[in-house]
């Protein structure tokens, strides 16, 4: 069973993600901000991470760059939950590491497919 | 305690005697002297049978209202339904039991005790078989009467208990029979 | 497939309405012209969260509202735009119909388009986009004009990186395959020799045909991850190239979709039951509120339960096989239960503990804009925000609080030129300061503002026929009658305070929640108002006095002192019944037997006790039989089986198992004047 790291700092956000992945058969572990997420990075491995870009402590695109230091991390693929209005940050994401991206808003059926589909 | 087992035992003794019970269409009441008077209260409220115990008065209430007890941590006001139905006051003895009832009213349901001379049987009331209350004359309240059953040779007179505790606030006395008449007509609850 | 999303609307609201509190206070500390750009983040993060939310939530309205204020927060973030004062109050407002929009929501009443269109508006003036912001979202539309009918020829070349980012072409043909037939070509000719080759990177380049009616679109979306590192050059296929698909690759096709097939039902069995489960937890939710409890406090309360279950087990090892020889043994035993249980019970009335600031939160935001209101400059200091207290004291001072600080702003603090004139800073300072003191909590709301007029007061109370023109008064005593019943001394009615609400409510809902108030001053430099409010509302200290064989508990907040009467101490004034002298003071005696019936050891005051007692501001001797002990007790509700009781505020349990009452001291007073107005009445029928 593949697992997930699901990072955001909207706990709503993380509720719908968790639920939507769960019920598709995923593993899914949850962090509110990027130090978060990266002890938790630290501490197991993950098939995929999936990352707010707007979060206290460390951002998403920091967390991204930390995380492609990490020899488990070198090649996980990461996607960023990204707002249309904020363009310049896909750039500035893919430059840190990020495989792509899913955009704000989006339902729970766009999430899985998606997922579904860098996970293959 | 031995009242709760006696009336244990009761229902027991009545569901052998009637099996089919609760299934009939009726419903079961648990019945309680006072002053050589049978009432019945709908089983179905009834929450446990206890012995009397000192209660903690509570000052500038009604007479009848004798007090509070502490029920596992709830404080319960405790109704003498003598002198709530203004008869002779006896003396408490070991066999005056507390019945323990949920009612309800507009803010919630509520927990409370009746004092009664001691508790009789459980008995299964058809609809049909209960009849409106007739008037008394002055004499007796009936506005906690829902209605009267007749088995066999016994009359029970069937109480009201959501309003024991309200109707003190609104005596109207006149419109007792008026009101009893409505209630004969849902003699289920 | 869908997914519910509703489910997780409830937890989005609350959240949410976290965020507007964040951005209010935030934007209330803004440095108009030096804003710190940290501030700043979070305000944007703030409504960039809602924004996402409310837009994956479905809750359009708020999202594109949310946009603007995004927007507007983003230039601010990267120096495009000045925080200028009115920003700053178009934002405030901004919170301001935002919330009332979650409300609305919420409660699924009517959205007041009028407010928010107009406030939108106001947000676009400031934006200058009026109507052109929806430029990006068009931007993805440019290029999706060209579809081919035949398919697609694509040359993809990867950088060097590609793997690096998590990316991997066999996804990319995967996600093409399921659009329609493909064939592969691969080029190794980039591939270096073996000694220099990097598996870590990416030299195949590849050729592609994709075989049927698909969009230009689909395609980019496709590679949509992948555009910027890597060389792609996608042209139609040409209608005389000859068409051949592949069998196999069909069929894979085929099982691809089966498999998704499966997950979605398997995703759609688990969302019924998850959404039965929800029901469920939304019902329970209408019903009762929450509280978030820090999980340390949870694990202390655990860590506690832990201790009690080793000393339960080791005194039922004890009670198994006793003898007296043991004694002592057990005698520890107790001890050590004693000792758990009065931390465990510390430990989880700490759970309904919140901090003050729940409460202060309010305030920079309502003395923000009252000052702006009656042009004053007014700087609000708080401290002690982090004193913790009962979620139901905090939930019920508010009002309280809100009406000392309007007090303050309105009558306290001078206008500017005023304190120019008395030599002060045009700036008055308005203080809110929280701390613990013993078993209490302290709040205290003081200004820097021209103080209590002890004149005024007094002589308005005379006018009012609240206390006799010959009355000697020390100024502590004036002061303490504006918190009588009828007493205002607002010349007019203003829009911030003197609403009719007099200070005798404030008195009482504090009183009402266990406390009292004191009032400081002094003129010219300003007055504190103190409120005294014990920490939580469950339990409280309480003297046991008994009566007879009764026993009621009197809330040790409301003793000044106890003392045993001698016979010249007290007499009886025509018409007013008994008194005592208490130093200089003249006060009336309770007997609570009369009030409250029952069988007295003695009706002699030399006899028994008087319990000098204060409610509401009057002070008066209680008559009891005797003193029993001091003890904490857990305070229960007579109202939920039965109804209030006048002068009883509740029940408690003692340690017997009995139940004994609790006096509502101010109640009791009222009940007296009351007792001995209807004996005036009997006498003279």
């Amino acid at each position: 069973m593949a697992k997930i790291l699901a990072v955001d700092d909207s706990t709503s956000m993380r509720q719908m993600v968790t639920f939507t992945l769960k019920g598709a058969g995923y593993e899914v572990v949850e962090a509110a901000d990027g130090v978060e997420a990266l002890d938790k990075a630290k501490a197991q491995k993950f098939d995929l991470v999936l990352s707010d870009v707007n979060m206290p402590k460390m951002d998403g695109i920091t967390l991204i760059r930390e995380l492609r230091t990490l020899p488990a991390f070198k090649f996980t693929p990461i996607l960023m939950l990204t707002t249309e209005s904020t363009g310049e940050k896909k750039q500035e994401g893919k430059a840190a590491g990020a495989t792509g991206w899913i955009v704000k808003p989006f339902n729970p059926e766009q999430l899985l497919a998606t997922i579904n589909k860098v996970l293959g | 305690m031995t009242a709760s087992n006696a009336a244990e035992s009761i229902v027991q003794g009545t569901d052998e005697k009637n099996p089919a019970g609760t299934e009939s269409g009726g419903s079961q009441y648990l019945t309680f002297v006072l002053s050589g008077e049978t009432y019945g209260v709908d089983i179905l409220r009834v929450q446990e049978i206890k012995g009397w115990t000192p209660v903690t008065r509570i000052p500038n209430t009604p007479d009848y209202m004798q007090g509070v007890l502490n029920l596992r941590g709830t404080i319960v006001p405790i109704v003498d339904m003598r002198m709530r139905f203004n008869l002779e006051r006896i003396e408490y003895t070991p066999i005056t039991v507390i019945i323990v009832l949920s009612i309800k009213s507009e803010s919630g349901d509520r927990v409370i005790g009746l004092v009664v001379d001691s508790v009789s049987d459980v008995i299964n009331v058809e609809s049909e078989n209960i009849k409106p209350t007739p008037d008394f004359g002055d004499g007796l309240n009936t506005e906690f009467i829902n209605g009267l059953a007749t088995g066999g040779e016994r009359m029970v007179m069937l109480l009201d208990v959501d309003k024991l505790l309200s109707v003190d606030e609104i005596q109207v006395l006149s419109d007792a029979s008026e009101e009893t008449e409505q209630n004969a007509d849902k003699p289920d609850d | 497939m869908s997914i519910d999303v509703s489910q997780f609307l409830e937890t989005f609201y609350e959240e949410s309405f976290e965020g507007l509190d964040t951005m209010e206070s935030e934007l209330l500390g803004l440095d108009v012209g030096a804003a710190d750009s940290e501030t700043i983040n979070t305000i944007f993060r703030a409504a960039h969260s809602i924004k996402g939310g409310s837009g994956t939530f479905g809750l359009n309205a708020v999202a594109d509202y949310t946009h603007l204020m995004e927007t507007l927060l983003d230039e601010m973030r990267d120096g495009r735009r000045q925080v200028t004062e009115e920003a700053v109050n178009i934002l405030l407002s901004s919170v301001d119909v935002l919330r009332e929009m979650l409300t609305a929501l919420r409660a699924n009443s009517e959205l007041e388009v009028d407010r928010i269109s107009e406030a939108q508006q106001q947000l676009e003036a400031l934006l200058g986009t009026a109507g052109a912001d929806s430029a990006a979202e068009v931007e993805s539309g440019q290029n999706n004009k060209d579809s081919a009918e035949r398919g697609w020829r694509i040359s993809f070349k990867p950088h060097l990186r590609l793997f690096k980012t998590g990316n991997d072409p066999a996804r990319i043909f995967r996600e093409l395959q399921a659009l329609g037939d493909l064939t592969v070509q691969m080029d190794a000719s980039d591939l270096p020799e073996y000694s220099y080759l990097d598996p870590e990177e990416s030299y195949l380049q590849w050729e592609l045909e994709l075989k049927g009616d698909i969009k230009r679109e689909a395609l980019d979306d496709v590679f949509a991850w992948v555009e910027d590192d890597c060389v792609i050059n996608i042209t139609p296929l040409e209608p005389e190239e000859s068409e051949q698909g592949s069998a196999e690759e069909a069929d894979k096709t085929e099982v691809a979709a089966v498999a998704v097939k499966t997950v979605e039902r398997r995703v759609g069995e688990r969302r019924q039951e998850n959404r039965r489960k929800g029901d469920r937890r939304g019902s329970a939710n209408n019903e009762s509120t929450s509280i978030r409890v820090g999980i340390n406090k949870v694990d202390a309360v655990i860590n506690l339960v832990g201790e009690l279950v080793i000393t339960q087990s080791m005194l039922s090892t004890l009670g198994k096989d006793f003898n007296m020889k043991k004694i002592n043994k057990l005698l520890e035993g107790l001890d050590q239960l004693e000792l758990n249980t009065r931390e465990l019970q510390e430990q989880v009335m700490r759970m309904r503990m919140m901090p003050i600031s729940f409460a202060f939160q309010r305030f920079p935001r309502l003395v923000h804009d009252l000052s702006q209101k009656m042009g004053k400059k007014i700087e609000l200091k708080m401290s002690g925000e982090q004193t913790e207290l009962d979620k139901t004291v905090i939930e019920k001072i508010g009002d309280p609080l809100v009406h000392l600080v309007r007090n303050s702003l309105d009558h306290g603090i001078e206008s500017p030129q005023q304190r120019k004139e008395a030599g002060k800073p045009e700036t008055g300072i308005l203080s809110l300061h929280a701390y613990h003191q013993g078993g209490n909590i302290v709040i205290e709301v003081a200004d820097d503002g021209a103080g209590l007029n002890a004149e005024k007061i007094l002589a308005k109370a005379i006018q009012q026929g609240i206390v006799q023109e010959d009355v000697q008064l020390e100024e502590e005593q004036i002061y303490e009658l504006i918190m009588l019943p009828g007493f205002s001394t607002a010349e007019k009615v203003s829009d911030v305070s003197g609403r009719g609400v007099g200070m005798d409510v404030v008195v009482r809902n504090i009183q009402s929640l266990g406390g009292s108030l004191e009032v400081t001053s002094e003129a010219g430099k300003g007055s504190k108002f103190i409120i005294r409010l014990p920490l939580t509302l469950a339990i409280l200290d309480g003297q046991t006095v008994a009566v007879g064989d009764e026993d009621y508990i009197v809330p040790l907040i409301s003793i000044i002192e106890s003392i045993q009467v001698t016979g010249d101490m007290f007499h009886t004034v025509a018409g007013k019944g008994e008194t005592f002298r208490l130093r200089d003071e003249h006060l009336p005696i309770i007997r609570l037997h009369e009030i409250f019936g029952g069988n007295p050891n003695t009706t002699e005051l030399t006899e028994g006790l008087l319990v000098v007692v204060e409610g509401e501001g009057r002070k008066v001797g209680l008559f009891v039989d005797d003193l029993k002990g001091q003890q904490q007790v857990v305070i229960k509700s007579l109202e939920a089986n039965y109804k209030k009781v006048d002068g009883i505020s509740g029940a408690t349990i003692l340690g017997d198992g009995s139940v004994a009452l609790i006096l509502d001291i101010p109640g009791l007073i009222r009940l007296s004047n009351q007792h001995a107005t209807d004996d005036k009445f009997k006498k003279i029928a």
